[in-house]
Formats: structure tokens, C-alpha cells, sequence
């Protein structure tokens, strides 16, 4: 694209843009997001594109000066709705047509994108309704959609959908109409507080960047999305990356950063393809660089991509791996906005907040006031996941229940299942239980709780989820990640490991749950960095919450959700057992014993549990309690 | 002691940043992606072209999880094992690859240099619970019949 060299060039170009998508007869907007490329979108696209480039009077390259193309085929961001995926989206109707397959192609083509008619197999139905419009669909309209609004209706891939969906203006007005105070200002009275987790106000971190005395600053985005059960981060930077980067270049002008860095993990491939291309497009439009918009303002951006160590989306971990070392925290003060990247003040936040700042920019701080709540006002980005129905990303006001995300966007739980808690903060946070659903969600409500939000998982469990498991499973990864510089995190993380493993192995005691308390205690207070105090928080949270379970399997050898594969008993039904002798040559280690025309029977004292004899009886004789 | 092409395809990519410090991790992407692993050797020479100790090379390339001094297979299988794809069953896809390619949580990678598994803690995909990648190609709601049906194919692919 042509280098833009001024406020007025921007705008005209918007509304060229705008223009030429509004009045486009036709655009089939197909998600390209990790989730429904898996599901085959790249072959959907290809064969969209070969469909409407037979066709004369249909163009699929997008044109501006070149007017009166019926269809546009465009590969977006994530739609949101993994579960149904891949997903395609028919404009200006907004139809919404789930799990599509390449062979489904033509069809959509001559039916709706020729005629306007619909195929009824490829709308979404829930409950014997039928959901044509994206918008009407529950999963969709439970939801408010402000940061993610155009992932999945843009095409991530070209900067002049960004710019038509208004991307930049709100950069050209911080540039031409406010001063560096007046942007901060913005930030600081809409409130804004850190998405990635601590909810730290992200005009306070301005604010203070801005006063240090050094004037060499950094502006770094946080895209380590490193909680297993968390991808708000990957879908912005796949959907809409020229939104996170105008908030980027926003913060460098408001605290006279000339030169930023987006961290992003090593296992988001196609994010860091997108970013890479968002930042040579914008560079080549002269929406990065030197002299942004003829303003005189320079900013450069470059892309560091991680390596596989979740201690990274720490602060003083993350810039030090920018800078070439291990990813390990440092003790702090001082703190990143005194001495961040290369010990120079630095606005370190996180992809989902500077996603928000161009909005604030644009439409004010009541304007963002109104949605959420006092305290934490805005919208949340989660990731729905688990035994739910609906699974994907959804963006909700803060202050919402989690009973309205789980059973009204979540559509449930899946196959019917009983609810029984759902973990929100990742490693770093803790369970939600029945008794919990109505509270709402909001950074300091959810503390009081003594959770945290986090940076937006939200992982559905079942009755058929042990809760202590799940807390073995936390505390192995927080062990596995530890960075090993401090003592209470990589001793007392293992040790913890050890007791659990103890536990659903069937070899817990009493005492081991005062221990678990104890060394809780103690990691919160000592660690060194955030993700260290927080590691015991899955334990803290199942042992109050769900403390009958870690009973049952110290006392009665039980895990009541029938999980935990030390506990199982497999037992042969007399009934069913045709003394056939197959499990006894099966079995590993001896533990079946029978004769000839008499039932056999299983010695619990030598079994391991491996269920070969399960697998080798002929007759399903053998069940598990 | 390695071929003399290392060395040259290692310059060339030291050619691309500059000689700092800072360049290190992004080198280290570059080398493993051309080889699969990074040559321990590499690392002394790297260290001194841009003007670090080589154990400073070695304690950053040791400390990243995605690093790998062993030689890895041409497929590189990652099973998540993130929260979402445990509670939705990820063990037994990860079992049954490692009893197909006779491979363990010792043994990553198999005799003939095909296959590599390993596990991840999350690979955001936690919509298409259990997931894998595959190189660099996401493959959604997994059970072990596909893992074993999609090996069956990978071979094949890689007899052609």
C-alpha cells in the first residue's frame, strides 16, 4: 500500500474503505483462526476462491480504486465459536454457517451467495431452533463483543480492512489532537486495568513510565499467553493485529517510547506469521516508522518470539529473554516501569489491553465506563473450555456470573453432566464452585473469592472430574515451569507434587493435607516472583472447597469421580466370567488366579492397574469400580 | 566435529542480526528450525561471534524448553496436555502414540529419525480439545484411533 502522509489521507482512505465493504454486494468471510484451520478453513478458502474466480463479474482481490465487485472471499480471525468451526460467515445477511466442509462449497455458492437461499444443514440449531444470523445465536448474543468485534468480520491479512474498520484513527487522533498528558489522562480516567492478570491500572503504568528522568523508553507487548486453557491473546493477534498495534504506538507516543517489542509464544505459528505481516503493511503505510502520519513521531516495532518457558509472561522474565537471557524473574523493586527492557522504564502490558486503548481513544473513558462494572470497568476476553457446550472465545462485560457464561453462552454442560466447579486463572488461580456461580466477576469481587481472573481461562469441569487430580495436574506444571532461582518455588512446588502424587496414588495421610496447608502458606509469602506466590492457589482453592475428595482418597482409597487410575478396582463379575483363563496369562504380574470351570478372581494386594485384563477378556467380564 | 556446511549455513544466519546479545534467542530459532535440534556444537561459535561467553550460549539454550540439543524426528508431534485437553481425555492419545512408535517419556524420538513426541503444556487450541501439532500444523479433537490412523499416514507420506 501507498504511504499515507497525513490525518486527512487516513481519513479519506477509512471512508473509501468502508465504503467498499458496505456497499460490497456479497463477502464470504471464512475463519482462518488456529481452531478452524485445524478443521480443514484453508481448503474452504481455496475452493471459495476458485468459485468466484470463474465467474466474470467476480473479483476476489480487494481494490479500492477499482469499484463494483459483487464478492469478496476473505480469510478472517477467529469467529469465536470453535466448537462449531470451521465457520463461514455470508455478508451483508450475517449468515452463519457451522462446521463446513470443502465439499459444502459450491453449494453455499450457487444457493446463497447466487440466490439467497438458505441450507438449512449448515445453521447452527440448539433446542430444535434455527439460528441463521450469527448475531441471533445464544453463544453470540449473551456476548458483547467490543475488543473482539472485528475478529472474524476483517481480514487479518490486509491492512486495508483494519483501516476501513476504522483501525489508525484513533492513533491519527492522539497525534493531532491530544498531547502525550491528554492520552494518559485518557487512559488513567477510563479506568483501564491490565488484562494479562494483576489488573494493575495501565495509565497509572503510563503515568509513571512517562515521569522517570531516563528519556530512552520501551513499549513491550505481553503476547506469552502461557496458561494451559487461555487464548484471548492468540485470537487478537491472529484476528485484528493492527488493533493491539495501535495501541502499541498510542502508549509509545504517550511516554515518548521510540521502539517497542511483541513477545509472543513460539507454539503460536500463525500469530506470529500475521504480526509480521500487520507490521510490514503498517510500516510500509507509514503507520510505523519514522515520522507516523507526517506527525514527526518515529516508532519502531519489532517481534521476539519465546521459547517454550511459561515463567516468560512474567515482567522481569519476559524482558530479560528480549534481551538475549534466561527468562528468569528478578527481584523487584526496581520495577519494570523503573528499569524494564535493557534497565530502561517500560510499559509492559498485555495484548488484550492495548487492544483496548485505540476504543478509549476514540470514544472516551464514560464510554468505557458503561460497560462492567465500577471497579473494573470494560469488557473480558475468556476461553471457554472443558465440559461445555459451546466452547470457544467469548468477550463479556465485567460484573458478569459465571452462570451466564457457563450455562447461557456455554449452552450448558456437555452431555448433560452435572456442574461441578469451574477453574478460572489458570496455574495461577483457583475453582468456582456451585455455590459461587451467581458471584460476579470482576477483579476484586473474584479476589475476595480468593481467585483471580487472570488473563481469561475458564476451564468447565463435570462431575467426572476429580478435583484433587486436577490440582496434582496445576501443581506439575507449575513444578515443570518453575525457573528454578528461587528456593520456596522449586523445593515447595515439588514437594507439594509429592504429597498429591501420594494422594491419588492412594498413599495419602491425614497429616498430608495440614502439610499441603503449611507449604501453601509458605510459597505464597516467600516466592520471588507472581507466578510463584500464586502456584499453591489450585491447591488452596480444591482443599476449601472440595476437601471431602482429598478425604476419600486418604481415607476410604476412593476417588469419588473414579479418576484417579491408582484407585480403581478392577473386578471380575462372577456372573459374566466363563473361566476361559485369558486375563490370568494377561495379566503382568500374576494378580488373577481361577480354575478350571469356577470364576477367577483379581488379588487386589498384587494388582497394578494396567487393565490388560480388561482388554483381554473376551466375555466383558471385567468392570472397574 | 561438524561439516564445514554448518558453520556456513550458521553464518548466514548470523548475517540477519546484529552482533549483540539480544540476537541469541532468535539464532537459536533459526539453527533448530534448520536442523531440527541445535548442534551443541554451534554453540561456542555463535557465542563468539556475537560476543558472549559460551556458557552464557549454553545457559540459555539449556533453559528454553523448545530447545533441543537431541536430534529430533522429521515429524515433531506435540500432544497438549494443557487443562482443557487433560480434562477431555489427552493421556490416552499421548499413550497410544508412544506404544505405536514404541516410544516412552525417556525415549522422544524413534529409531529411524521419523517421529518425535512430546507434550505441551498448552497449544491454545483448547476449543478443539485434545489437540496436537504436528510440525507446525494444528490437529483438532484427537482420540487415540485418529493419533494411530494419522502416524499410519505420516509414514506413508514419508515413504513417497
Amino acid at each position: 500500500m501507498k504511504r499515507i502522509e497525513n490525518y486527512e489521507e487516513l481519513k479519506k482512505l477509512h471512508e473509501l474503505f468502508s465504503n467498499k465493504i458496505k456497499n460490497a454486494p456479497c463477502r464470504i468471510l471464512i475463519c482462518a483462526g488456529t481452531g478452524c484451520q485445524a478443521g480443514g478453513s484453508a481448503k474452504i478458502a481455496e475452493r471459495f476462491h476458485e468459485l468466484a474466480g470463474d465467474s466474470q463479474d467476480i473479483s476476489i482481490e480487494f481494490a479500492p480504486e477499482a469499484a463494483g465487485h459483487p464478492v469478496g472471499v476473505r480469510r478472517t480471525g477467529c469467529h469465536g465459536f470453535c466448537e462449531m468451526g470451521p465457520l463461514v460467515r455470508i455478508e451483508p445477511q450475517g449468515i452463519l454457517y457451522t462446521k463446513v466442509k470443502p465439499e459444502d462449497c459450491d453449494e453455499i455458492f450457487e444457493k446463497t451467495v447466487k440466490n439467497g437461499e438458505l441450507i438449512h444443514r449448515l445453521i447452527y440449531k440448539m433446542d430444535g431452533t434455527e439460528y441463521v444470523k450469527q448475531e441471533e445465536i445464544p453463544f453470540y448474543a449473551g456476548q458483547t463483543r467490543v475488543v473482539l468485534k472485528n475478529c472474524g468480520h476483517i481480514d487479518a491479512e490486509h491492512i486495508e480492512e483494519a483501516i476501513a474498520s476504522g483501525t489508525y484513527l484513533a492513533l491519527a487522533q492522539s497525534l493531532f489532537e491530544m498531547s502525550p498528558d491528554d492520552v494518559i489522562q485518557k487512559i488513567l480516567d477510563s479506568n483501564l486495568r491490565g488484562r494479562g492478570g494483576g489488573g494493575f491500572p495501565a495509565g497509572k503504568k503510563w503515568q509513571q513510565v512517562a515521569r522517570q528522568p531516563e528519556k530512552v523508553r520501551y513499549v513491550v507487548c505481553n503476547g506469552d499467553e502461557g496458561d494451559p486453557g487461555a487464548f484471548m491473546d492468540r485470537s487478537i493477534m491472529e484476528g485484528d493485529p493492527h488493533k493491539m498495534i495501535e495501541g502499541m504506538i498510542i502508549a509509545a507516543y504517550a511516554v515518548g517510547a521510540h521502539e517497542g517489542y511483541i513477545y509472543v509464544r513460539a507454539e503460536y505459528p500463525l500469530a506470529v506469521k500475521r504480526l509480521m505481516l500487520a507490521i510490514e503493511q503498517a510500516t510500509e503505510a507509514g503507520l510505523l516508522g519514522e515520522n507516523i502520519l507526517g506527525s514527526g513521531f518515529n516508532f519502531t516495532l519489532h517481534i521476539n518470539r519465546g521459547a517454550g518457558a511459561f515463567v516468560c509472561g512474567e515482567g522481569s522474565a519476559l524482558t530479560a529473554s528480549i534481551e538475549g537471557k534466561r527468562g528468569m524473574p528478578r527481584v523487584k523493586p526496581p520495577r519494570t516501569v523503573e528499569q524494564g527492557l535493557f534497565e530502561k522504564p517500560t510499559v509492559l502490558n498485555n495484548v488484550e489491553t492495548f487492544a483496548n486503548v485505540p476504543m478509549i481513544i476514540k470514544n472516551g473513558a464514560d464510554w468505557f465506563k458503561g460497560f462492567g462494572t465500577a471497579g473494573s470497568p470494560g469488557t473480558k476476553a475468556f476461553a471457554l473450555t472443558g465440559s461445555v457446550k459451546n466452547t470457544g472465545l467469548i468477550e463479556v462485560p465485567f460484573g458478569i456470573t459465571p452462570r451466564e457464561i457457563i450455562f447461557k453462552i456455554g449452552g450448558g454442560i456437555r452431555n448433560d453432566k452435572k456442574f461441578k466447579a469451574v477453574q478460572i486463572g489458570g496455574p495461577s488461580g483457583g475453582c468456582l464452585t456451585e455455590s459461587q456461580l451467581d458471584e460476579p466477576l470482576d477483579f476484586d469481587n473474584v479476589k475476595k473469592l480468593g481467585v483471580i481472573v487472570g488473563s481469561g481461562g475458564l476451564v468447565v469441569m463435570d462431575e467426572n472430574t476429580c478435583m484433587v487430580e486436577v490440582a496434582r495436574f496445576f501443581m506439575e506444571f507449575t513444578h515443570r515451569e518453575s525457573c528454578g532461582k528461587c528456593v520456596p518455588c522449586r523445593e515447595g512446588t515439588l514437594r507439594m507434587l509429592e504429597i498429591l502424587e501420594r494422594i491419588v496414588a492412594g498413599q495419602g495421610e491425614m497429616a498430608d493435607l495440614d502439610k499441603l496447608e503449611t507449604l501453601s502458606d509458605l510459597i505464597i509469602n516467600t516466592a520471588l516472583c507472581g507466578l510463584g506466590k500464586s502456584a499453591p492457589l489450585p491447591v488452596v482453592s480444591t482443599l476449601r472447597s472440595f476437601r471431602d475428595e482429598y478425604v476419600a482418597h486418604i481415607q476410604d482409597k476412593k476417588c469419588p469421580a473414579h479418576v484417579c487410575q491408582k484407585l480403581k478396582q478392577y473386578i471380575i463379575d462372577k456372573t459374566k466370567c466363563k473361566a476361559c483363563s485369558k486375563c490370568a496369562r494377561g495379566c503382568p504380574v500374576q494378580a488373577i488366579h481361577g480354575a478350571p470351570k469356577t470364576p477367577y478372581e483379581i488379588d487386589q494386594s498384587k494388582c497394578i492397574k494396567c487393565g490388560a485384563c480388561m482388554s483381554a477378556c473376551p466375555f466383558k467380564a471385567i468392570y472397574v469400580e | 566435529m561438524l561439516d564445514s556446511s554448518f558453520y556456513a549455513k550458521t553464518d548466514e544466519i548470523l548475517s540477519r542480526y546484529p552482533a549483540q546479545e539480544r540476537s541469541l534467542i532468535p539464532i537459536i530459532h533459526e539453527v533448530q528450525e534448520t536442523y531440527n535440534y541445535i548442534p551443541v556444537e554451534l554453540l561456542p561459535y555463535i557465542a563468539k561471534k556475537i560476543g558472549i561467553t559460551e556458557t552464557k550460549a549454553y545457559s540459555v539454550a539449556s533453559f528454553y524448553e523448545r530447545f533441543s540439543f537431541e536430534p529430533k524426528g522429521k515429524y515433531i508431534i506435540r500432544v497438549c496436555d494443557g487443562t482443557a485437553c487433560h480434562v477431555r481425555q489427552s493421556v490416552p492419545v499421548l499413550e497410544r502414540l508412544r506404544s505405536e512408535l514404541g516410544l516412552s517419556d525417556k525415549k522422544h524420538t524413534t529409531d529411524d529419525m521419523l517421529f518425535t513426541v512430546e507434550t505441551v503444556s498448552c497449544l491454545g487450541a483448547c476449543g478443539l480439545a485434545p489437540a496436537m501439532m504436528v510440525n507446525d500444523e494444528v490437529h483438532p479433537a484427537m482420540t487415540p484411533d485418529k493419533a494411530a490412523q494419522l502416524v499410519k499416514e505420516l509414514r506413508e507420506e514419508a515413504a513417497k
